[in-house]
C-alpha cells in the first residue's frame, strides 16, 4: 500500500513535476520508461516517489523508448493502470508501437514533452513530435502550462479507460517552457484524485485465466480495414463526448473549467490565431493589448483536444472570423502546416469562411514574441479588411536572414 | 495444478497440446508446431504467451480464429520479449497490490521469436529483458532463415546456405559469415538458465523446457526448428533432418547455468560427417560443386571446434 502526500492547497511545480505528481495520485500499476530531455525529469520524480514508498507500481527502465512502449502495451494488454513519459526523438522511436497500443485498444497514457525533431539536434521545445503522433489513432490532450499539465493527465486516465473508449491518449506540453518553468499549481488531495479517475476495471485481460486472449492478430484485406474503420468511428464519434463530461466533472471537483477548444475573445472576434501550447497565453496577452490599443477585435483559438480534432467546434468558433492565422510550431517540410491544412478543412464549406493564413514559427525552442503576435494581428486585421491575403499564405517568422515567405 | 507434467513416452509426447490447436497454418512438416506444441505441453501452469512477427504468429492468430487457447500477445517483430516483460510487471504489481483475478494461480510467462526476431531485429528488447531480470522464458524457433518472408539471410544463418539475401550463384557460395553465438550470447547475460535443444530429442527438449519453466528468471531457450521450405528437404523428413544436424553436432545440444557451468546433453554415439548433414538439404546443394567443396572442409573444421570447445568449458566448469 503505497503512502498518502499531503500537498498544500497551491503547489510550485514545474510542468513535469505536475504530470510526475498525477501519475503518482493515480497509483498506476506498470510505468516502463526510459529518460530524455525534457521529459527526464517525470521519471525521476516517479522513481523518486517510488524509493520513498509514496507508489508501489511495478517501475521498469527499460533499454529505449522503443522498449518503454512495448512494455507499456503487454503491461495494459495484461490488465491494469499504465503509463509512461518522453519526448522528441524518444516519441519518434515509439511511433511504430504507438500504433500498436491504439490499434490493440489499450488504454495506456503518455505524457510527452515536446521537443523538436533532430537533425539539427535540438532539446528545446517544438511541435515536431506533437505532430508526429497525429494519425496514431491516440487521443491527444494539450496542455499550455503546468496546471493544465497536472489537470489533462487526471482526464485522459478517466476517458482513455472508460470501456466505450478504450484508446491511450497523450498528454502533451512544451519543452522547458512549461516542463521545466516552475509555477503555482493548484492540487488536488491524493483521494480526491484517485477517486475521480477510479479504479482500473480490466477488459480483456491477459491475467484473467479463465478467459484466455489472443491480442494483437493478423487481419489482411479481408478484416483490417473493419478495425481500422471502427477504431476511427470511435474516435469520432465518441471520444469528444466522453471528454466533455469528464471535463464537467473535473469543473465540479475542483472549479477549474476546461473546453475542447478553449476559445479566448472569440464571440465578436473578426480575427484570430489558432495555436497551440504556450503560445495560447503569449497570443491571448497580445489579442487583448490590440483589441484595447488599436481596436481591432481580435480572439485566440487554443487546440485542447488535438485529436481527434474537434473538427465542428473548431468550425462554430471560425463563424463570422474574418481572417484567421493558423500557428504552426513545426517545419511542414515541404506544404502548408499541419494547423492550416487542418483550419482549412474546417472553412472549406462554410459560407463566407475568413481569409486563412499560415504561421511557421518557433522551432528548436525560438521565442514567439509579443512582438511577432502583434505584427500577426496586424497582418490579419489588413486580410479581413481586404477580403483576401494581404500577405503570402506562408510566412515563416522570427527566423534569421531575409524574410521568408511561400505561396 | 501447478507442477510439470510427466511425459514419459513418445505417445504422450506426441498428444495434442490443449492450449495450442493443431488447426494452424504453418507448413506441413515444421518443427514449430512440435517445438511450441512442447513448451504448452510440459506443464500445467496457467500461460501468458507471446509471439514475435514471424512464421508461427502469423500461422496462429489470423482474425477472426486464434489457435491459442492461452493468454497470448503479439505486438510486433522485435517485441515478443519485452511484451511478457510487461506483462510480467503486471503480474508483479497486481499480486502486490492483491488485485490478481486468481491469485492462487501461478503464471509462467514465456515469449516465442523467430531467429530474426532474437538474433537480429529483437536482440536489444531481450538483451533488455535479461538484463533486467524478468521471470519469463524466451523461447528461439531458430530456423536460420527470415522463413516468413520467402527466406532471406538472417544472422543465424549459416555459412554457405543459399539465401534469398545471399543467394549461391555462379561467383558466389551465398552466405558469407558464421551462425552468431546467440546461447553464448545469452549466457554471458548471466542467465541462469541457456539450453539449446532439438525436437528430435524429445526427452533432452521436455527436461531442458521444464527445468527452464521451474527457473526463476530470465531463461533462454534455443530451438533448432529444422525448416521444411527454406531448408528444402521433404516434409517428412523433419525430424531425419533433425537427428543429422543433432548426430553430426552441427546443432550440439547443451545447457549453460548460471552463465557458468556448461552441460553437454547429448552425445551421439556415432558422429556422423557435416557432409551428411549439407547434403540432404537443398540450401547447401552448390557447395558440394567441385570449386566450394573446400567449404565443407571448413564447416566440418569449425563443428570439430566448437564441440572440443564445449567439451573443454564443460570439464572446465567455468
Amino acid at each position: 500500500m503505497a503512502d498518502k502526500m499531503e500537498l498544500r492547497e497551491i503547489e510550485v511545480w514545474d510542468g513535469n513535476m505536475a504530470a510526475s505528481q498525477a501519475m503518482r495520485q493515480v497509483q498506476i500499476d506498470v510505468v516502463a520508461a526510459y529518460p530524455i530531455t525534457p521529459s527526464t525529469p517525470i521519471v525521476e520524480n516517479y522513481g523518486n516517489f517510488l524509493a520513498n514508498g509514496y507508489v508501489d507500481g511495478e517501475f521498469v527502465m527499460v533499454e529505449s523508448e522503443h522498449g518503454a512502449m512495448s512494455g507499456c502495451i503487454g503491461a495494459a494488454a495484461a490488465g491494469g493502470r499504465v503509463a509512461t513519459a518522453t519526448s522528441s526523438q524518444g516519441f519518434a522511436l515509439m511511433v511504430e508501437t504507438l500504433y500498436q497500443a491504439s490499434g490493440m485498444r489499450l488504454p495506456i497514457v503518455l505524457n510527452v514533452v515536446n521537443r523538436a525533431l533532430a537533425a539539427p539536434l535540438n532539446v528545446n521545445g517544438d511541435h515536431s513530435d506533437m505532430y508526429l503522433g497525429r494519425d496514431s489513432g491516440w487521443i491527444q490532450f494539450d496542455a499550455y502550462c503546468p496546471q493544465e499539465a497536472y489537470d489533462m493527465n487526471f482526464i485522459a486516465f478517466k476517458v482513455a479507460e472508460d470501456h466505450d473508449i478504450r484508446l491511450p491518449a497523450m498528454v502533451h506540453q512544451d519543452g522547458f517552457m512549461t516542463s521545466h518553468t516552475a509555477q503555482g499549481v493548484c492540487t488536488i488531495d491524493d483521494d480526491t484524485a484517485y477517486n475521480f479517475v477510479g479504479d482500473f476495471k480490466p477488459m480483456n485481460d491477459m491475467l484473467d485465466f479463465e478467459h484466455p486472449v489472443t491480442h494483437g492478430v493478423q487481419t489482411e484485406e479481408d478484416w483490417h480495414f473493419e478495425h481500422k474503420a471502427r477504431q476511427h468511428n470511435d474516435l469520432m464519434t465518441k471520444v469528444l463526448p466522453k471528454i466533455e463530461a469528464a471535463f464537467a466533472d473535473f469543473e465540479k471537483l475542483t472549479g477549474r473549467k476546461y473546453n475542447i477548444v478553449e476559445n479566448y475573445d472569440m464571440d465578436d472576434a473578426e480575427v484570430a490565431v489558432v495555436c497551440m501550447g504556450t503560445s495560447v497565453e503569449t497570443a491571448r496577452e497580445v489579442a487583448a493589448e490590440v483589441r484595447a490599443e488599436k481596436g481591432i477585435k481580435a480572439g485566440v483559438i487554443g487546440i485542447r483536444v488535438f485529436r481527434p480534432w474537434p473538427f465542428e467546434q473548431i468550425s462554430e468558433a471560425l463563424k463570422g472570423v474574418k481572417a484567421i492565422g493558423a500557428l504552426d510550431r513545426s517545419s511542414p517540410n515541404g506544404t502548408v502546416g499541419m494547423l492550416f491544412n487542418e483550419l482549412a478543412g474546417c472553412l472549406v464549406n462554410m459560407e463566407n469562411s475568413g481569409v486563412l493564413t499560415d504561421y511557421v514559427y518557433g522551432l528548436g525552442g525560438r521565442d514567439l514574441t509579443k512582438a511577432h503576435l502583434q505584427q500577426i494581428f496586424a497582418d490579419l486585421k489588413a486580410n479581413a479588411d481586404a477580403g483576401k491575403p494581404t500577405t503570402p499564405l506562408q510566412q515563416f517568422i522570427g527566423v534569421r536572414g531575409p524574410k521568408l515567405s511561400f505561396l | 495444478m501447478s507442477e510439470m507434467k510427466k511425459i514419459k513416452n513418445l505417445k504422450e509426447f506426441s498428444t495434442s497440446a490443449d492450449r495450442f490447436e493443431g488447426a494452424n497454418l504453418l507448413c506441413p512438416g515444421c518443427a514449430h508446431s512440435i517445438i511450441v506444441r512442447e513448451v504448452l505441453n510440459a506443464t500445467n501452469h496457467d500461460l501468458v504467451l507471446a509471439a514475435s512477427t514471424g512464421c508461427l504468429e502469423v500461422c496462429t492468430a489470423v482474425y477472426p480464429y486464434t489457435s491459442w487457447d492461452a493468454s497470448w500477445i503479439h505486438i510486433g517483430f522485435e517485441n515478443g520479449s519485452t511484451a511478457v516483460a510487461g506483462a510480467e510487471a503486471m503480474y508483479k504489481a497486481l499480486k502486490r497490490k492483491g488485485r490478481l483475478k486468481q491469485p492462487e494461480r501461478t503464471p509462467k510467462f514465456v515469449a516465442f521469436g523467430g531467429d530474426g526476431a532474437t538474433y537480429d531485429i529483437g536482440f536489444q528488447w531481450i538483451s533488455g529483458c535479461f538484463e533486467r531480470g524478468h521471470d519469463m522464458m524466451y523461447v528461439c524457433l531458430d530456423n536460420e532463415v527470415y522463413a516468413n518472408t520467402g527466406g532471406q539471410r538472417s544472422s543465424s544463418t549459416p555459412i554457405g546456405s543459399s539465401t534469398t539475401t545471399a543467394p549461391a550463384g555462379r561467383v558466389s557460395y551465398g552466405e558469407k559469415r558464421m551462425k552468431k553465438d546467440m546461447v553464448g550470447i545469452m549466457a554471458a547475460h548471466g542467465s541462469p538458465y541457456v539450453a539449446q535443444v532439438a525436437p528430435n530429442k524429445w526427452k533432452d527438449m521436455v527436461k531442458k523446457i521444464q527445468t527452464g519453466l521451474e527457473t526463476e528468471g530470465p531463461v533462454f531457450i534455443n530451438a533448432m526448428s529444422a525448416c521444411t521450405t527454406e531448408w528444402k528437404f521433404d516434409p517428412a523428413d523433419t525430424i531425419a533432418i533433425s537427428d543429422l544436424a543433432t548426430d553430426s553436432l552441427v546443432f550440439p545440444l547443451y545447457e549453460i547455468i548460471d552463465g557458468q557451468q556448461l552441460n553437454i546433453t547429448y552425445r551421439p554415439k556415432n558422429v556422423i560427417p557435416v557432409r551428411d548433414y549439407l547434403g540432404a538439404q537443398g540450401r547447401f546443394k552448390h557447395l558440394f560443386k567441385p570449386e566450394y567443396e573446400y567449404l565443407i572442409d571448413e564447416w566440418q573444421k569449425q563443428v570439430d571446434a566448437t564441440w572440443e570447445r564445449l567439451q573443454r568449458r564443460e570439464e572446465a566448469g567455468v
